[in-house]
């Protein structure tokens, strides 16, 4: 996709100069991109999918749609060897714990997609007593995806929106990722209320 | 036919001449040893895009099309993204052995790799049981595949070794058999000797029924022994996750990765060295011109394109079979393929014996 | 109807009667299993499929509402209340001896309301955590989050059930059982796993690459949508079913419409009917797409899977161009459908009628003409015909056991009573008769549309509804034949604008039912060959 297509270039435009802010070595500043390109062109999801996002997800591989154009097809199925997650449909209480640990299970780097409304916010089960209200309650998310469920294109278009901040992310030096990582556990610990 | 020798020979004096014996022979080793591994990361990342273009295309769909040029680049952005992903050390599981597996396997398959006849003269271990050998070094594999699942500490690793284990020495049988044959028919187990051996003709033509009827049961054991559809049982992903390597991230499981492509060029070789003759070039006996023009093509390219070919038949298996269960799997090959190529081997005995033979 | 109230009354005096769309039976709780007993195996009345058990809290007391249907006896259906005797520690006797099916539905109804099952085998929870505190469904339930917060710690493993008997004196005890011993080798598949088909988790025992017992832990995709339905009107609550069985959006929805619409006493326009039923059964042609694919791809036979939604993507277009989505329609609407269909509709129809039977014969020699496909699914998850009535395994599945199940046949709506086709059985009781029964009933799907493509009639389609829609006091419950099996809703209402209680009773939660059972003595890698056959839905398990 052109530049130009993408709504939210001002977003990325801001994270580069925070990114250049430091300013980066020649040789280590190449690597980095030599390497963001490596990542951002080689994403394997893991095959996680609760409800109905699922299906448009399984959507995207077939024929159609076909996402191994952008490299995206190895599915894995050990979270040890996938790169992103992405959340498709529901999280509920009894899920939480389970989807915190495939995220930990996950090797570096890896992202978080939340994809459709139940991943985004809780969706139309919001209001539910067994319902995470947005699984960036409980993992820090990279992209989110709206939709009931989003069609295949949204999702490559969100999908794309990753590739392009991996882009833009420092390997070896400036911001890092981890650290906004470690941050966000710090804010979302384990132990959560009592435990009756 | 030109003949890589001349080079070689070439080098080899040249080095000779300006240093001890020891000194050359030390380097000329560094130097296949660079080439050797270069050969196999670039065929590894080669059959890779091969495997997933074709896929693709017997289930309609493009594959790989953005990075780069038809999505040749693919497998470069793979193998970067690869190569700094973050090794995870489990808790739970045997430290040392779980590091060790994937060098096993990644060191069986150069090791095999090393005794194919790439072109004229152009092989780097050729000793009088080079096929013995060959079949000997395939076997370090497996032990590979049983030290990651047992050390992983997980129970479908575990399950999908135990599977590996019988799978892979099931089949070795049927496997060893079927190359024995040929071996009967060549009357010699030297992987050079066998190439000219099928100048006048292919070792599938020359050994008519028997040939063929091994052929078909190597090509069958070889999927076996690759851990390929239909028989992927150690890693059949819809029941075991990702079987034997569940557990294994980054490079580690790179390298199983890589050795699994590898391993199906190196059968693949094997089938093409053995049936199809090697780099030896389609000559019909009696077509001095047919010959002379085949002659032309340089032997690597007969050598790989034939390899080619029988990789695309298994990779066409795996993208069209259902798996097998294991018990189908093993019954399958106790029952009916080993008695089979059993019966094979002694009708090619008869065949040679007799004289009955091109 | 009369005899049967004289069979019940010879049996126990003590019940009283209701009559209605069903008829109401309302026994004392210690009278319940014995009278469930007769109503089984007397061969007058030959109860033999329990169709839904459903959970009550009246505010004043607690008790559960069970429908029995009889197959000998054309289908007929009664409602059995019982009622139990002390709200807050309350007891009802267990049916699960009698119909298999209970045994889940029972333990969702422990977990939804607290009511503890006398001689049960098993009272775990269902859906919600071991440590969850309260019984949602209740009404007085204290739904504060500090109670139940989100809990990140892993949930324990609990190998330790318990069981609620009587002891000699009558006297209610409790007595601990234990699911999986320690010396079993107990595997864990799911929750994320490939070939769950969702969110659900199996905890097999085996032997070797036997399955001894599988134990079912459902829930991870529990999203209370019952309670949720509590809250909310009559027209809000409607968009709940697409995203239950995801793949039977259109029969959910269909069910939930007409069992409003019986409330209200609405006459639905003979072209929102047909509308209705074609797109009902469109549902169904990609949902077996999706089950043929799936199956494939858990066979190991990828490419098949692509060529399963190739024609799934067909599907899906005709319902973009008329309901504007490609998943979650949410078309129908009480009184008809919310939009009329788009011009090309009678000529896509007509096109994928065309080029389906071509497609199946691929399909045929792609998958299921192969041998080792073939090796794979014949004679594995065998399910008798008993077995399927007992475990009220219906749809696709059931007919797959030579169970003659199909509530369009049965009890015909929408205008299935005017269009020709026939009810698919096969007798293999296995996973290959359960395979075959969906390829089949595509074609049948195919004949049904081919019959009301050209006569769509014209006219309005959607009845002229009340802004505010309140259905009047009283219960009701409504059954179609959605893609994998019979869906019932139960709307109970007190008169107001929102439902006092409404129930799903989907086919999926059934077909869970009956792992343990036809996995048992079958290698894990049949395991997954069966739940492929089975074909559930996990968010329709859950609900």
């Amino acid at each position: 996709m052109k530049r130009e297509d993408f709504k939210d270039n001002e977003y990325i435009d801001k994270l580069v100069e925070e990114l250049n802010a430091t300013g980066a070595n020649v040789v280590v500043g190449k690597m980095d991109e030599l390497i963001n390109w490596g990542i951002s062109n080689s994403l394997w999801p893991l095959c996680f999918g609760t409800s109905c996002c699922a299906i448009e997800f399984m959507s995207l591989g077939a024929a159609r749609y076909d996402m191994a154009r952008f490299g995206f097809e190895v599915a894995r199925n050990s979270p040890r060897q996938a790169d992103y997650v992405m959340v498709q449909g529901t999280i509920v209480h009894r899920m939480a714990p389970v989807m915190r640990r495939l995220y930990e299970q996950l090797a570096e780097p890896k992202y978080v997609i939340a994809c459709g409304g139940c991943a985004v916010s809780g969706g139309p089960f919001k209001n539910s007593y067994c319902v995470v209200p947005g699984v960036d309650q409980i993992l820090p998310v990279d992209v989110y995806i709206p939709g009931c469920p989003p069609r295949p294109e949204a999702m490559f278009y969100g999908l794309m929106q990753l590739q392009r901040k991996i882009k833009v992310q420092k390997f070896f030096g400036g911001v890092n990722r981890k650290e906004k990582i470690e941050e966000f556990f710090a804010e979302h610990p384990e132990e959560k209320g009592e435990i009756g | 036919m030109f003949n890589f020798g001349t080079w070689t020979e070439a080098i080899n004096n040249m080095l000779l001449g300006v240093m001890p014996e020891w000194l050359a022979v030390l380097i000329e080793c560094v130097v296949i040893a660079v080439l050797v591994l270069l050969t196999y990361t670039v065929l590894a990342l080669f059959y890779i895009l091969y495997e997933r273009k074709l896929c693709a295309w017997f289930q309609c769909r493009l594959g790989p099309m953005r990075v780069g040029k038809w999505g040749l680049l693919q497998v470069f952005a793979d193998m970067f993204k690869i190569l700094i992903k973050e090794l995870i050390s489990l808790k739970g599981t045997d430290r040392f052995l779980f590091k060790l597996a994937p060098y096993i396997i990644i060191t069986s398959s150069v090791t095999m790799l090393a005794c194919l006849p790439w072109g004229n003269g152009l092989q780097i271990i050729n000793w009088n049981i080079g096929i013995f050998f060959i079949l000997a070094v395939s076997s370090v594999g497996v032990l590979g595949i049983l030290l990651a699942g047992w050390a992983s500490n997980n129970k479908y690793t575990l399950i999908g070794a135990m599977r590996s284990g019988a799978q892979m020495i099931s089949y070795e049988l049927s496997l060893g058999i079927a190359l024995m044959t040929i071996c009967v028919l060549a009357g010699t187990m030297n992987v050079s000797e066998l190439v000219n051996e099928q100048e006048s003709a292919w070792f599938i033509f020359r050994g008519h029924i028997p040939a063929i009827i091994a052929f078909i049961i190597y090509v069958i054991a070889a999927t076996a022994e690759t851990n390929r559809g239909p028989f992927d049982l150690p890693e059949a992903e819809h029941e075991l996750t990702a079987g034997y390597h569940t557990e294994y991230s980054g490079i580690h499981f790179g390298f199983f990765y890589l050795a699994e492509y590898l391993n199906l060029f190196i059968v693949s070789g094997i089938a093409s060295l053995m049936f199809l003759g090697g780099w030896m070039p389609l000559h019909v006996p009696g077509w001095d011109a047919f010959n002379n023009v085949m002659n032309w093509i340089p032997s690597i390219v007969w050598f790989l394109g034939k390899s080619f070919f029988i990789s695309f038949v298994i990779i066409w298996f795996k993208w069209t079979f259902p798996r097998v269960r294991i018990d189908q799997m093993l019954s399958f090959e106790w029952k009916y393929l080993m008695p089979f190529s059993l019966a094979n081997l002694i009708l090619m005995a008869v065949c040679v014996a007799l004289g009955w033979h091109f | 109807m009369s005899d049967i109230k004289e069979i019940i009354s010879r049996v126990c005096p003590e019940a009283t009667y209701e009559d209605g769309e069903n008829l109401l039976v309302t026994v004392p709780e210690n009278k319940w299993y014995s009278l469930a007993k007769h109503l089984k195996e007397d061969r007058d009345l030959d109860f033999d499929v329990l169709s839904a058990v459903v959970g009550m809290d009246w505010k004043d007391s607690v008790g559960v509402i069970y429908y029995l249907t009889s197959t000998s006896h054309k289908w007929d259906m009664i409602a059995v209340k019982v009622v139990a005797e002390n709200r807050d520690d309350a007891y009802i006797h267990s049916v699960s001896d009698l119909w298999k099916v209970a045994n889940f539905q029972e333990r969702e109804v422990y977990d939804m309301f607290g009511i503890k099952f006398v001689n049960h085998p098993d009272m775990r929870r269902f859906f919600l955590r071991n440590d969850w505190i309260g019984h949602p469904l209740r009404k007085d339930y204290d739904a504060d989050p500090k109670l139940n917060p989100i809990r990140l710690e892993d949930e324990i493993n609990e190998d330790d059930s318990k069981t609620y008997v009587e002891d000699e004196n009558g006297k209610i005890v409790e007595k601990p059982v234990k699911v999986f011993n320690e010396d079993e080798y107990v595997v864990n598949i799911g929750p994320q796993h490939p070939s769950t088909h969702g969110v659900m988790r199996f905890r097999a025992s085996l032997d070797g690459e036997i399955v001894k017992k599988v134990d079912v832990v459902s829930g991870y995709i529990h999203r209370g949508i019952e309670k949720l339905c509590e809250g909310l009107t009559y027209p809000q609550i409607l968009h709940f079913t697409d995203r239950m069985d995801y793949m039977s959006a259109h029969q959910n929805r269909h069910c939930l419409c007409m069992c409003i619409e019986k409330a209200l006493g609405l006459e639905v326009p003979k072209r929102a009917q047909v509308i209705r039923t074609m797109m009902d059964e469109l549902m169904r042609i990609s949902s077996h797409l999706l089950s043929f694919g799936c199956t494939a791809m858990d066979l190991g036979a990828t490419t098949a899977f692509f060529y399963g939604f190739r024609e799934r993507e067909m599907v899906l277009d005709i319902f973009e161009k008329t309901c504007g989505a490609r998943m979650s329609m949410n078309y129908n609407v009480i009184g008809g459908v919310i939009a009329d269909l788009h011009p090309d509709f009678v000529k896509d129809v007509k096109h994928l009628i065309e080029i389906m039977p071509d497609r199946l014969k691929e399909y045929h020699k792609v998958f299921s003409g192969n041998l080792i496909a073939k090796n794979r699914l014949k004679g594995v998850g065998y399910l008798s015909k008993e077995d399927a009535v007992n475990y009220a395994i219906t749809g696709p599945s059931g007919r797959g056991s030579n169970w003659s199940c199909d509530c369009r046949k049965k009890h015909p709506y929408a205008v299935y009573d005017e269009v020709e086709f026939d009810e698919i059985l096969e007798t293999g009781c296995d996973s290959y008769s359960r395979y075959m029964v969906r390829m089949k009933e595509i074609e049948q799907s195919c004949r049904i549309l081919a019959q009301l493509v050209d006569r769509i009639p014209e006219g309005d389609i959607r009845a002229q509804v009340p802004k505010i829609i309140k259905l009047p006091a009283g219960r009701w419950y409504q059954q179609v034949e959605a893609s994998r099996g019979t869906f019932g809703v139960y709307i109970e209402s007190t008169g107001e604008k929102n439902p006092f209680r409404v129930h799903m009773q989907s086919p999926c939660f059934n077909l869970v039912g009956v792992m343990n059972l036809t996995c048992s003595g079958y290698m894990i890698a049949d395991l997954i060959t069966i739940g492929a056959a089975l074909d559930f839905v996990i968010p329709d398990i859950d609900r």
